[in-house]
């Protein structure tokens, strides 16, 4: 499928009236303001670049003028370089159009690049929901401490990379009770045995029985 | 002391498939320069890392190493000799003193073969002790890349494994031959995040056992980082910088790792970044630019860069770059 169609099947789809020639018009200023000449809107996908391509797939995210995108490991497939580029292009674009942006991503470093509030996961369940900033230097719940700790940091490589022993969780057959707790170096006697509500401390929430 | 391997104009080009008729019509025949002359040495005991994005070329760089593909042109001398041209005893010798470790252990892995009997069959390859002999082996290096209970594991199956363990497997097969050099190519790129540093803590430590140098492959620069004694950067087939870890982290000079190294996430929001991003992406390697392969997307670009590729010019005894601004007298 052309560039060119998949904008004219989005469009068509979800405003009955719009014409080709319309559709057409839009998609080409929407590639101009991705970085991408609207000359290309003839191209097949595989004529594109990694990089190229996800600006085609984020402009296909904000073609119908969005209030919430959802980006799944946008950059994940991507050079460093390339990924750069691309995070540039979000930031510019949450501005412009007033998004709010949920960013699903691995990368610890991406997060606090591009983060207001941060949710963090495991096995299924929030351990801990607060303000970027505070995360960072302040982890309350182990296994956010052990993540922080875990990712590479080229600027204090002495204090990162630290590893949290075990292995991620079989989710077929969760461990009992707190599901971090075969990993965690701070587990105790409630831990394996109920599960943590998420609790209020500090204008934060966190699920961990050191602070229930 | 001499060098473990020493890498003279090494090149790698692999044919493009064309179609019948472009066959058919052109005599001509593209060819993706994949790796086009580098030349390095690695000294024994050293982490020797080779970084650069996707088609950079040091994949291909890494199979060459190691025998698994042969060079188009160039020379690998390991321990003196040149194993392109070494006779299939020495090649056979060779396979037993350098090994590779891959960058999906699921890929890597036979599923149909235990982990205990894909470790196993270097040994019954290279013949080495009886049968029991080989098992006791196998089950001494599960238990030393940490699968215990070792009998356990011997007889389960890849698709058993979490990515991590599947990853110590091939750790081990690559160990179980107790080479002397190995290349690990994106060892902890499939593996989860929070146990990437128990990976490479695992390879450190059988480092100290075994007195190995590896060659570590990889595109995140902060790994590197944190892994590697020295360092080289790679793009479009060449060798654009190479220097011990400091070198290049604190003061990189060619125009491609500055940017690359502004480039790199940083696990603090209140670091403020000053990018240096060149536009575009990496340019084919069927084509390549002319001069130096970075000129259409340096900043600091000038007339000499799109007409003349650059030489290696020295900065420190370690450290190297290619780039006409650190070189001010014109080779002929």
């Amino acid at each position: 499928m052309r560039i060119r169609d998949h904008f004219i099947e989005l469009f068509q789809t979800h405003d009955q009236v719009t014409t080709k020639e319309e559709a057409v018009s839009r998609t080409t200023k929407l590639l101009d303001s991705l970085g991408i000449g609207g000359d290309r809107i003839d191209d097949y996908p595989h004529q594109f670049s990694g990089g190229m391509r996800q600006r085609v797939m984020i402009g296909l995210a904000l073609a119908l003028e969005p209030k919430l995108v959802i980006a799944d490991e946008p950059t994940t497939a991507l050079d460093v370089i390339v990924e750069a580029q691309v995070l540039e292009l979000l930031k510019q674009l949450k501005e412009k159009h007033s998004l709010t942006l949920i960013l699903i991503t691995h990368n610890i470093g991406i997060v606090a690049e591009m983060t207001d509030t941060i949710a963090v996961m495991y096995a299924g369940h929030l351990v801990e929901v607060g303000p970027t900033t505070d995360i960072f230097e302040d982890p309350l719940h182990p296994y956010t401490k052990g993540l922080l700790e875990s990712a590479p940091n080229v600027l204090h490589p002495e204090r990162s990379m630290r590893p949290i022993p075990g292995i991620p969780p079989d989710l077929l057959n969760p461990p009992s009770g707190c599901r971090f707790h075969p990993r965690c170096a701070k587990a105790f006697e409630p831990c394996p045995v109920r599960e943590p509500r998420l609790v209020k401390r500090d204008g934060r929430l966190v699920a961990c029985h050191l602070y229930d | 002391m001499p060098p473990l391997l020493q890498v003279s104009d090494l090149t790698k080009h692999f044919p493009v498939q064309g179609s019948f008729l472009e066959a058919m019509l052109s005599r001509k025949k593209d060819v993706v320069r994949a790796v086009d002359g580098i030349s390095f040495t690695i000294n024994p005991g050293e982490i020797f890392g080779l970084v650069g994005e996707s088609g950079s070329g040091k994949t291909t760089t890494g199979r060459l190493l190691v025998c698994l593909t042969q060079p188009t042109s160039g020379e690998i001398r390991f321990d003196g000799e040149d194993i392109a041209k070494a006779s299939s005893t020495k090649l056979r010798e060779f396979r037993r003193r350098a090994q590779i470790i891959f960058q999906d252990p699921t890929a890597a892995l036979n599923p149909r073969m235990t982990v205990g009997q894909a470790i196993k069959s270097a040994l019954d390859i290279h013949e080495i002790g009886s049968n029991a002999e080989r098992r006791e082996e196998v089950l001494r290096m599960l238990e030393r890349v940490g699968l215990t209970p070792s009998e356990m594991f011997y007889d389960k199956y890849p698709h058993q494994l979490s990515g991590g363990q599947r990853q110590r497997v091939v750790i081990g097969r690559a160990m179980i031959l107790k080479p002397e050099f190995v290349v690990a190519d994106e060892p902890i790129a499939m593996v989860d995040v929070s146990i990437r540093a128990q990976i490479l803590d695992l390879m450190l430590s059988l480092k100290k056992d075994f007195g190995l140098t590896y060659v570590f492959i990889t595109h995140d620069l902060a790994t590197a980082n944190y892994f590697c004694d020295r360092i080289a950067i790679m793009y479009l087939g060449k060798m654009v910088e190479v220097g011990l870890k400091d070198e290049v982290f604190k003061s990189p000079k060619h125009p491609y790792t500055v940017a690359l190294m502004s480039a790199i996430p940083i696990p603090d929001p209140k670091h403020k970044h000053q990018r240096l991003i060149p536009r575009g992406e990496i340019p084919s390697p069927i084509n390549p630019p002319s001069g130096c392969r970075f000129h259409p997307r340096c900043p600091s670009a000038f007339d000499r860069c799109s007409k003349e590729e650059p030489g290696m010019t020295k900065i420190s005894d370690t450290h190297y770059v290619a780039c006409h601004l650190f070189n001010s007298t014109p080779s002929s």
